[in-house]
């Protein structure tokens, strides 16, 4: 498992060369003329490099496990790193794959995540973006924006884990009935619901 | 002096005619593969606007799963596309793999290849049946089940479930195929090739198949792309990807095989597409026989896989392996991860969580039917109440596995 400190990042900003390559991790380091060669093929990991040291306050944290890269973003951000991860030349994550949310607990703080599986159909590359949500405020803005796609999936959310995305089109439930009550993919909806059963 | 006094309610006023109007097709519809209901805004016969209403068959399995062990997982992922029962174990059984960072032996490799080719060839069979029968050409169906019949026969040789095989575990393989299965696969294989051919004769030079398919339904390959269409659909619409070639699983990457790509972006297009992937897969199935060769079907880890029968009755550690991983399941580490296989009806995403117990924290299934269905709307604008149901058969969902 591998975490980008990001301190280096942040330098490297500051000095107007967001492509200068740094530190001594090799999978970091870019190609010095990362910016005349699109037909370069760059792995994930250095894709988000690149983006957080363009984007400082876009990534909170960058996790590489069992070859997959996870990048967490700040809720309030994650329409403008979808946009940029969608249209860049060595990105182009044209393809959202799929949009889950989790339960990490009731206790747990943040609780809630949603994550967003993004595929290049051109790199044919994978990645992971994740917001991490505090119970109080399982509030994200919508992506329907950046890939029409999201629009089911972000209602199954919705629906099942009870995040709320903001400006969605048309966020009514999806699997459940609309008169169900409670989110039942939450740690603490039981399993058999609530006796005799869920319906107002 | 008019004789009658007209209550103001039957007055007789000038006002343009209502034209739209709103029809519920489903759930009960036979064209709707399941009970998916659609909500069709009509003007005349065309189709302003399609609203799909799907959760009829919602019966909580990622829920379940939490609940589970992950071996006892495997049972349910049978019953999500219930078409590709095999495509499902293994997109499942390998994120787990993947999670416990297992190896998985050579002969495995094949069989699993081997037998999801074959479950894909089983359900482009049961999509060409229905679809045909849909648009109205009845003896086609017969046809596909004769042939999907054999297919079925084999699974149910190799697993013992017709349907519901369960067949990949996590590590390999519930058991090794029985004895005389190659020659079976081949019987089949020498038969499969003409089977196709006499489909194309019933379908592709019909002058009424083509005129209910060319032109319906299009979507362009940047609104595929766009809402997310996946497999088949997304390759009807000239777009080449194909998640075995692009993130290849399972070895598929030494296999010769073409991604068949059609531009037309129609329901022609799409059938196109799955008639000739039967013959891909049909070579696919022809290498991964003359691959087989005697070796271990299950990877050495034993306290992840169940250990032999045999082993079981004269080994003390096997024994008590055996009673831990049934009584009390296996620790998988804590970690996350996304696997993407390509099913036969486009990309199915297994997402599994772990925190580090004998249970999944979270699982989640990117359902290639729920999202190629949520494209609907998109593509029956403008067309035809007809054509929705050529357009929905092209689509090749399961609500099975969009309701989940």
């Amino acid at each position: 498992m591998h975490r980008d400190t990001s301190a280096a990042a942040l330098r490297s900003f500051a000095a107007g060369d967001p492509f200068m390559s740094i530190g001594t991790n090799s999978e970091n380091i870019l190609p010095q003329s990362v910016s005349t060669d699109v037909n370069q093929r760059l792995t994930p990991s250095q894709l988000v490099t690149a983006l957080q040291r363009q984007h400082p306050d876009w990534v909170s944290e960058i996790v590489e496990a069992l070859g997959e890269v996870t990048v967490t973003v700040p809720a309030a951000h994650i329409v403008n790193v979808c946009e940029e991860l969608k249209t860049g030349a060595h990105t182009r994550f044209d393809f959202l794959s799929d949009i889950c949310g989790a339960d990490r607990g009731v206790e747990e703080e943040p609780r809630f995540e949603v994550n967003y599986h993004l595929f290049s159909t051109t790199w044919h590359h994978r990645l992971r973006l994740k917001v991490l949500l505090n119970e109080g405020e399982a509030h994200v803005p919508t992506v329907t924006s950046v890939w029409r796609t999201a629009n089911w999936h972000e209602r199954e959310t919705f629906d099942l884990m009870g995040v709320v995305f903001d400006g969605h089109p048309d966020l009514r439930r999806i699997l459940l009935p609309d008169d169900w009550q409670g989110h039942a993919l939450r740690k603490d909806f039981p399993l058999r619901g609530y006796e005799p059963y869920s319906l107002k | 002096m008019s004789a009658v006094n007209i209550p103001p309610q039957f007055e007789i006023v000038d006002r343009p005619l209502d034209t739209q109007m709103t029809i519920s097709m489903g759930p009960q519809h036979p064209s709707t593969h399941g009970v998916l209901r659609l909500e069709l805004v009509l003007d005349g016969e065309m189709v302003v606007k399609a609203t799909p209403d799907i959760g009829y068959l919602h019966t909580g399995m990622e829920k379940l799963f939490e609940y589970k062990k992950y071996q006892q997982g495997i049972v349910i992922t049978d019953r999500m596309d219930y078409l590709n029962p095999l495509g499902n174990n293994l997109a499942y059984v390998m994120a787990v793999e993947k999670l416990l960072e297992l190896e998985i032996p050579e002969r495995a490799q094949t069989i699993r290849v081997l037998m999801c080719e074959l479950q894909r060839i089983a359900s482009h069979l049961v999509w060409l049946g229905t679809h045909a029968l849909d648009i109205g050409a009845m003896s086609v169906f017969f046809y596909c089940f004769r042939e999907r019949e054999k297919i079925l026969n084999l699974i149910e040789a190799a697993s013992g479930g017709r349907l519901t095989p369960s067949y990949f575990r996590i590590g390999g393989l519930m058991m090794d195929l029985p004895s005389g299965f190659e020659r079976r696969v081949r019987q089949f294989q020498d038969g499969f090739i003409k089977a196709v051919d006499e489909f194309h004769v019933l379908l592709t030079g019909n002058s009424i198949f083509r005129g209910r398919t060319q032109g319906v339904g299009v979507i362009t390959a940047e609104d595929a792309i766009d809402w997310g269409l996946s497999g088949p659909c997304l390759r009807g619409s000239g777009v080449n990807l194909d998640i075995r070639r692009a993130n290849p699983y399972a070895s598929y990457e030494t296999y010769d095989f073409d991604v068949p790509v059609e531009q037309d972006c129609d329901v022609w297009a799409r059938y196109m597409v799955r008639m000739r992937e039967m013959k891909e897969s049909h070579k696919i199935v022809a290498q991964a026989l003359g691959r087989l060769k005697p070796g271990p079907v299950k990877a050495d880890a034993p306290k992840v896989v169940l250990p032999d029968r045999e082993a079981m009755k004269t080994h003390m550690d096997a024994l008590i392996h055996h009673f831990l991983i049934v009584a009390e399941g296996f620790d998988v580490p804590a970690g996350e991860v996304y696997h993407p296989i390509e099913a036969s009806k486009g990309e199915l995403g297994v997402y599994v969580k772990s925190d580090g117990g004998p249970k999944p924290s979270r699982v989640h299934f990117r359902g290639p039917s729920f999202v190629n269905l949520s494209a609907l709307p998109h593509m029956s604008e403008g067309a035809m109440v007809a054509d929705i149901v050529a357009i929905i058969g092209s689509l090749d969902i399961v609500l099975g596995e969009i309701d989940r």
